[in-house]
């Protein structure tokens, strides 16, 4: 993992101090909250429906078990116990007090984390796949430029006022499992005749206009990728809507543009930035490079795994994945407990995966944007061990992937823009499809909710999707089908009318049932979907 | 009637105006008419209360009501999470924001 060197740690630690001395100046009334609330949000302060809410970066969701121990004992020390992690791989905690917000950035300092840009017009934190530098099928570990990328877009002086947030992630294998082309900018490792470099893709988002970001350049050499950046970042930065809110992310220009001008405008940026030395030397990128080095793997390790407990052998066959080293796994860890909420983890929780991870995963976490963690670097032979721990703290869930694993935005009982709750009715779906063996039939379905159009629940990208609106006061849900976040990453289509929260689950059942009736061979869900059409889904649930 | 709400400026939590100070239970709410904008102004000014508003609520026979279900959440708590509402040990509190 990458440690902070003495600019790293001076930055962050200089940034602790001026806040302290601007929530110093709010509490004296030095500063109206007019003035201060610029300066809370871009530390990550915000305040929602019930107090303040910190959220915490995680660099390209990857956490020491060090780091995880300490956002544990934050959680128990000024919250309430727990923590949520959210669809950007970050931290949220829900009942932050004011005056204890310093002392909180103070302790995440001493851990080497922070607030910083995790709200803003400006480059948030960079998400990045959770198999990175374990997965079989990347071309290379997408960390290091992930790192770089945090790097270049720290504070960064040209890019901090930018018309509308802006997100970035980075994967380097063929399957997604970043939603990459659902940011304002992915880049995809590839390599060609031996050299690695980068897919760009820009323009994606969710929101109130989704969009797939489609493909502006195939391929930018490795020691040129911040150069190009830079140049999509100006053309941005230069043309973006600034006089409207709503059309002013990286989506609408390329889009009101067109693919091509827009492309036309980056080359023509970066044939400029390309006489201006702006890439950071080879040497700095090795030097982070080597934080990254695969670790020291044991050889000779048992390839079995003794699946005489069904209950673990259940977990392993969906919870755990192939990892690139022989002998070794990667642990999927379910933040999705049926009657849980989504994302959530109590203190106890964190500190027992922050002590699994010391234990049996090289000091190792990460955290996905379909708000579970992983335990990257598991002997098999450690795997029935985990498993009873997990079980004990209810973290053993067998759901990866089906449709009681839902991404759930914390909705209307804790967000000041939400319309509609989305948490009690990802419980309620859950409920209504717990049964373990139906789970399994139905297979690969992903249920994304958000309750209300900014689409943090991801719900365009729901194989399944919900949104929550607001119908006169009254919480209304709008159903979506045919959603991908994935490689295969396309946008849902409206079912039709909304539905009460009872009316939406009936509805999901029906869905299913089509599927279920319809699929040819083992199609999965979304594929029948596509497949088949809108219309007999449409039927079946309007009559 | 207009009742007036907002968050303490140093916990953040979700306060209402009873009179002559500031309660954690939306019950002690008293309607402030027209006067609600201007001792918003003066309760912020005062370090108070932050990003105070005025909503509409009514009276019920189980007490002060706001209009709107995000008020509602806003004064119970979240209701996936009823340890944490101002009625932890009633479990069906969350019915409430209905």
């Amino acid at each position: 993992m990458y440690r902070y060197d003495s600019y790293d740690q001076s930055m962050v630690d200089a940034r602790v101090e001026e806040f302290r001395d601007q929530v110093q100046r709010r509490l004296t009334g030095a500063l109206t909250e007019d003035q201060f609330k610029p300066l809370r949000l871009m530390n990550g302060l915000y305040l929602q429906l019930h107090a303040y809410m910190l959220r915490i970066a995680i660099p390209y969701g990857t956490l020491s078990a060090r780091q995880m121990r300490k956002l544990g004992e934050i959680a128990q020390k000024y919250d309430r116990g727990y923590g949520h992690f959210t669809t950007r791989q970050n931290l949220q905690y829900n009942w932050i007090k004011l005056a204890d917000a310093p002392d909180i950035l103070a302790e995440l300092a001493t851990i080497e984390m922070h607030a910083i840009q995790t709200s803003g017009n400006c480059i948030r934190n960079i998400s990045s796949d959770q198999y990175a530098g374990v997965s079989a099928d990347e071309v290379a570990d997408p960390r290091p430029w992930a790192e770089l990328l945090r790097q270049w877009s720290s504070f960064h002086p040209e890019f901090t006022y930018l018309p509308r947030k802006f997100k970035i992630a980075v994967i380097a294998s063929d399957e997604d499992r970043a939603a990459m082309r659902l940011h304002d900018i992915g880049l995809k490792l590839v390599e060609r005749h031996g050299a690695i470099g980068a897919e760009v893709y820009a323009g994606g988002g969710m929101g109130r206009t989704p969009m797939v970001a489609p493909l502006i350049r195939d391929f930018v050499p490795e020691d040129e990728i911040i150069s190009y950046l830079e140049a999509c970042l100006r053309v941005y930065n230069r043309y973006g809507r600034r006089d409207n809110k709503y059309k002013a992310r990286i989506k609408i220009l390329v889009h009101e543009l067109g693919v091509e001008e827009y492309q036309r405008q980056v080359e023509e940026e970066f044939a400029h930035m390309r006489t201006l030395g702006l890439n950071p030397p080879v040497e700095e990128l090795d030097r982070i490079r080597a934080f990254f080095a695969p670790p020291a793997y044991e050889s000779d390790l048992t390839q079995d795994i003794d699946r005489s407990d069904p209950a673990f052998a259940l977990w392993v066959d969906r919870q755990v994945a192939t990892h690139k080293a022989a002998g070794y796994a990667i642990v999927n860890i379910s933040l999705k407990p049926l009657s849980g909420i989504p994302g959530d983890a109590s203190a106890e929780q964190i500190e027992l995966v922050a002590s699994l991870a010391e234990q049996y995963s090289l000091d190792e976490i990460r955290v996905t944007h379909a708000q579970n963690l992983v335990l990257p670097h598991v002997k098999k032979a450690d795997l029935y061990a985990i498993w009873q721990k997990l079980d004990e703290a209810g973290l053993a869930e067998a759901n990866l992937d089906l449709i009681t694993d839902i991404i759930a935005c914390p909705g209307l009982d804790y967000c000041a823009l939400a319309n509609a709750r989305s948490i009690p009715l990802a419980q309620k779906i859950a409920q209504r499809f717990a049964d373990a063996e139906r789970q399994a039939e139905l297979g690969e379905l992903k249920l994304k909710i958000s309750g209300c159009i900014n689409a943090c629940g991801h719900h365009h990208a729901g194989h399944i999707g919900i949104l929550g609106v607001d119908r006169k006061g009254v919480e209304n849900f709008q159903l979506l089908l045919g959603g991908s976040g994935a490689d295969d990453a396309s946008l849902g289509q409206i079912t039709g009318p909304g539905f009460s929260e009872d009316g939406v689950i009936d509805a999901i059942e029906k869905v299913t049932d089509i599927y279920l009736a319809q699929r040819e061979g083992d199609e999965r869900f979304l594929d029948t979907y596509r497949r088949i059409g809108m219309k007999p889904f449409k039927e079946a649930i309007y009559g | 009637m207009k009742i007036l709400t907002g968050n303490d400026l140093v916990s953040g939590d979700v306060i209402w105006w009873a009179g002559d100070g500031w309660s954690r239970q939306v019950g002690d709410s008293i309607d402030v008419g027209q006067t609600g904008d201007d001792l918003a102004r003066t309760e912020e000014a005062a370090l108070r209360v932050v990003g105070a508003y005025v909503i509409d609520a009514t009276i019920t026979d189980e007490g002060v009501r706001p209009a709107h279900i995000k008020d509602r959440i806003r004064a119970l708590g979240p209701t996936v999470r009823p340890d944490l509402t101002l009625k932890p040990n009633d479990a069906d509190a969350g019915n409430w924001v209905i």
